[in-house]
C-alpha cells in the first residue's frame, strides 16, 4: 500500500511539475488585460506539488502496512481490463457492435464458463438491443464496421 | 403568492403524458442502475445524457432527475437485501436493514426505507420550492468575486467536512482543475498543456471522466472484492406495506430530525454521506432502546434513508439557483443544461421559468411515482442481481464504452474512459475522493473565469474576496473549512485536558 501511495504521489508531483513548466512557458503574470493563461494552472501545479510532497511524508512515516492488492485479487481485475482494452482496439476495424459481441462472448466463456446457447443469446442480444435503442430510437450513431456496411447501414 | 402559481404552472408541464412517461422510464432505468454494482446515479446519468440531446430540455431534465431518484431508491434495495451499499450514503442503511432482512423482515425494512426516502425527499422539495426563487434572486446580485467565493466554499467543504485525508481531497480538487484547464483557454485563445497533440486540444470531458472513474473504476473494485450476492428474499406484499405504514408514524421525530439534517448537510457538496451517518447516530442516541440498533431496528433504517434522500434532493438547490452542483450527479446534470443550450445560474428563474418550474414540479411527481414503483416492483429489481456476474460485468463495460463514445462521437474518449477507470480504481484504494475531482473538472472553467474577472476588477488584488461583504462572509466560512482539518486535532487535545464540554446537538 505504501509503495503504491508513494508512487502515485510521485507521479502527481511529476504532473504538477509539467503543469508548472507549461504555465511558465505561456506566462503566469499580468498581461495587457488581466492574468495571463498560465496564471491559474501555475498555482494549481504548485499546490499539487506541495500537497503530494506532504502525502509522501505521511506515507513514509506510516509504519504498519497491508499490501495494495494481492496476486489472486488482482487477477480478476486484469481479467476485466485486458479484454476490455482488446475490445476498444477492435472497435476501430470492426465497429462497436461486433467488438462488444466478441467481448461479451469471450468474457462469458472464459470467466463465467457459461454454455454456448446462453453466450450466443447475450452476445447477439446485447449489441442488438443497443443498436435498436441508440441508432434507431435516439439517432445516436456508434462506430460501425464491415458487418454493418454489408447489412446496409 | 406567485410561488404557488409558478408551481401550478410547473405541474401543467410535468404532468403531460410524455413527461410522465419519461419520468416512469427514468425511474425504472435509475432503479436498475442503482441496483447494479458499478453503475450509480452519476454515471447512469452520464451514460444516458447523449440520449437526451434530441429531447426538449424540460423532458430531458425530467428523465435525468427521475433516473437520479430511481438510483437513490435502488441503493436501498441492495443495502437491505444484499448488504451491499450501492452508494456511500447507503452504508448506514445496511446496519439495520440487512439484519432485518435476515430475520425475514426484509419487506418491512424496504417499505420503511422507501417511505422514509420519500418523506425526506418531499421535505427537501418543499424547501426548494420556497427557497430556490429567493436564493436565485439574491444570487442575481452576485458578481464574479461572490461566485468565486462560493466555489471556494464548495471545495473547502470537501476538505473540511469530507472526512478522510484532507491532503488527498485537496489533490483531487487540484487534479480536477488541472484536467479542466487542458486545451484551449477561451479567454486568451492560447493552448494550454497540449504539447502539440491535437487530441489534447479538446481537453477532457467530465462526462467521460465520470463514466470512467465511477463506472469502470467501481466495476474493477467489485470484481477485486469478489462479487457474490447472497441475497435474502424480499418478502414484500401489500399487507406488509400497509402494516409497516401503521408502525411508521411512531418515528415522526426521527423523520423530522433526519429530514432537517439531510437538507442542512445536503445543499453543501458531499453532504449526503455524513448526513446519513449523523441521522443514524442521533436516532440511536435519542432512542429508548439504543442497544437494539445494529441488530435490526426499523428506526435504524428510517433515520439514514430520510437524511440521505433529503440531502440528495437538496443537492439540486445550488445547481438550479447558483449553477454550482452539490454532488457529482448534479454536476453531470449541470453539464446537460449547458449542452441543451441553457445557461445555468440564477438567470434561469427569470429566463426559463418553464424549465425551472417544470423541473421542480417533476421532483414531486417523480418521487411519488418512484416510491409507488419501487414498492410494487421490488422483487423484479432484486432479481437483477441474480444475473450471473460474468454477464453483468462485460455488459456494464460495454454500456460505459457506448456512453463515453456518444458524448462527442470520438474514439479517444473510450480510451480516456479506460484510463480514468484505472485511475478511479487506484484512487479509490488509496482514499483519494473522486467526487471533488469530478466537480472541479466541471467547474474548472467557471471558477477560473470568476477568479480572473475578479482580479481584473480589483487590478490584481486578492483583497476583493474579503472586502465585498457577501464575498467576504463566504470566503471567511471557506477559509474556516480549509483550516478545519488542522484545527480539529488541536481542538481535541484541548478538550482532552479540559473537563468535557457539553454535548453539541
Amino acid at each position: 500500500m505504501r509503495a503504491v501511495d508513494l508512487a502515485t504521489a510521485s507521479l502527481l508531483i511529476l504532473l504538477g511539475g509539467v503543469v508548472v513548466a507549461d504555465s511558465l512557458r505561456i506566462g503566469i503574470g499580468w498581461g495587457t488585460d488581466g492574468p495571463r493563461s498560465g496564471f491559474f494552472p501555475f498555482w494549481l501545479g504548485v499546490i499539487m506539488i506541495l500537497a503530494c510532497a506532504a502525502i509522501c511524508v505521511q506515507a513514509w512515516r506510516r509504519p504498519t502496512d497491508k499490501p495494495f492488492v494481492t496476486r489472486e485479487r488482482l487477477d480478476p481485475v486484469l481479467k476485466v481490463l485486458w479484454p476490455a482494452t482488446l475490445m476498444v482496439i477492435l472497435i476501430t476495424p470492426l465497429g462497436l457492435y461486433v467488438a462488444s459481441a466478441l467481448y461479451v462472448a469471450f468474457y462469458m466463456r472464459w470467466v463465467g464458463r457459461h454454455g454456448w446457447p446462453a453466450i450466443a443469446l447475450c452476445a447477439i442480444g446485447i449489441p442488438l438491443l443497443v443498436f435498436v435503442v441508440f441508432e434507431t430510437w435516439f439517432l445516436v450513431p456508434m462506430p460501425k464496421g464491415p458487418l454493418e456496411a454489408w447489412l446496409g447501414y | 403568492m406567485t410561488g404557488i402559481e409558478n408551481l401550478f404552472h410547473g405541474f401543467q408541464i410535468a404532468v403531460t403524458p410524455f413527461n410522465l412517461f419519461v419520468a416512469v422510464l427514468g425511474i425504472m432505468l435509475g432503479t436498475i442502475i442503482g441496483v447494479l454494482p458499478g453503475l450509480g446515479g452519476a454515471n447512469g446519468v452520464a451514460i444516458l445524457l447523449p440520449l437526451t440531446f434530441t429531447m426538449p430540455p424540460t423532458s430531458a431534465i425530467i428523465l435525468l432527475t427521475s433516473l437520479y431518484w430511481g438510483a437513490l431508491f435502488g441503493g436501498a434495495i441492495t443495502s437491505v437485501l444484499f448488504n451491499i451499499p450501492g452508494e456511500p450514503w447507503s452504508v448506514a442503511t445496511t446496519f439495520d436493514g440487512y439484519p432485518l432482512a435476515r430475520q425475514g423482515l426484509g419487506g418491512q425494512a424496504l417499505t420503511a426505507a422507501f417511505t422514509s426516502s420519500f418523506v425526506g425527499a418531499l421535505f427537501s422539495i418543499v424547501l426548494i420550492t420556497f427557497f430556490a426563487p429567493l436564493l436565485a434572486e439574491v444570487a442575481l446580485k452576485f458578481g464574479p468575486p461572490e461566485f468565486f467565493a462560493i466555489q471556494l466554499l464548495t471545495f473547502s467543504s470537501f476538505i473540511g467536512l469530507g472526512g478522510g485525508n484532507p491532503l488527498k481531497s485537496l489533490v483531487s480538487i487540484v487534479l480536477g482543475f488541472v484536467l479542466a484547464s487542458v486545451g484551449l483557454d477561451i479567454v486568451t485563445g492560447q493552448l494550454r498543456m497540449t504539447f502539440g497533440l491535437v487530441d489534447l486540444m479538446k481537453g477532457f470531458d467530465f462526462i467521460v471522466a465520470v463514466i470512467g472513474l465511477f463506472g469502470i473504476g467501481e466495476i474493477l473494485l467489485s470484481v477485486e472484492e469478489g462479487l457474490s450476492f447472497k441475497g435474502t428474499p424480499t418478502g414484500m406484499n401489500l399487507r406488509v406495506v400497509l402494516d409497516t405504514w401503521k408502525v411508521l408514524p411512531r418515528y415522526t421525530r426521527t423523520f423530522v430530525r433526519g429530514a432537517f439534517i439531510g437538507f442542512w448537510m445536503g445543499f453543501k457538496p458531499g453532504g449526503a454521506t455524513p448526513a446519513s451517518f449523523m441521522s443514524y447516530a442521533f436516532a440511536k442516541r435519542f432512542s429508548k432502546h439504543p442497544e437494539r440498533f445494529g441488530k435490526g431496528e426499523l428506526e435504524g433504517v428510517v433515520a439514514p434513508e430520510t437524511a440521505a434522500h433529503a440531502a440528495g434532493v437538496a443537492a439540486m438547490l445550488p445547481m438550479i439557483t447558483l449553477g454550482i452542483p452539490g454532488s457529482p450527479t448534479a454536476a453531470v446534470m449541470l453539464g446537460g443544461l449547458i449542452i441543451w443550450g441553457l445557461q445555468p445560474g440564477p438567470l434561469l428563474f427569470t429566463e426559463k421559468p418553464d424549465f425551472v418550474w417544470g423541473l421542480i414540479a417533476s421532483m414531486y411527481t417523480g418521487n411519488l411515482i418512484g416510491v409507488l414503483m419501487v414498492l410494487a416492483f421490488v422483487p423484479f429489481f432484486a432479481a437483477i442481481l441474480r444475473i450471473p456476474f460474468a454477464i453483468l460485468t462485460p455488459l456494464i463495460v460495454v454500456v460505459c464504452a457506448i456512453g463515453s463514445y456518444a458524448v462527442h462521437n470520438s474514439m479517444i474518449d473510450i480510451w480516456y474512459m479506460l484510463i480514468f477507470g484505472v485511475v478511479g480504481y487506484v484512487f479509490k484504494k488509496l482514499d483519494y475522493p473522486l467526487a471533488p475531482l469530478v466537480l472541479a473538472l466541471v467547474l474548472g472553467d467557471l471558477a477560473e473565469n470568476a477568479l480572473r474577472q475578479s482580479l481584473i476588477m480589483s487590478q490584481g488584488s486578492l483583497a476583493i474576496f474579503v472586502s465585498r461583504p457577501i464575498a467576504g462572509a463566504i470566503t471567511a466560512v471557506a477559509v474556516f473549512f480549509f483550516v478545519l482539518p488542522v484545527l480539529t486535532p488541536w481542538w481535541r487535545r484541548l478538550r482532552g485536558i479540559a473537563p468535557p464540554a457539553p454535548q453539541q446537538t
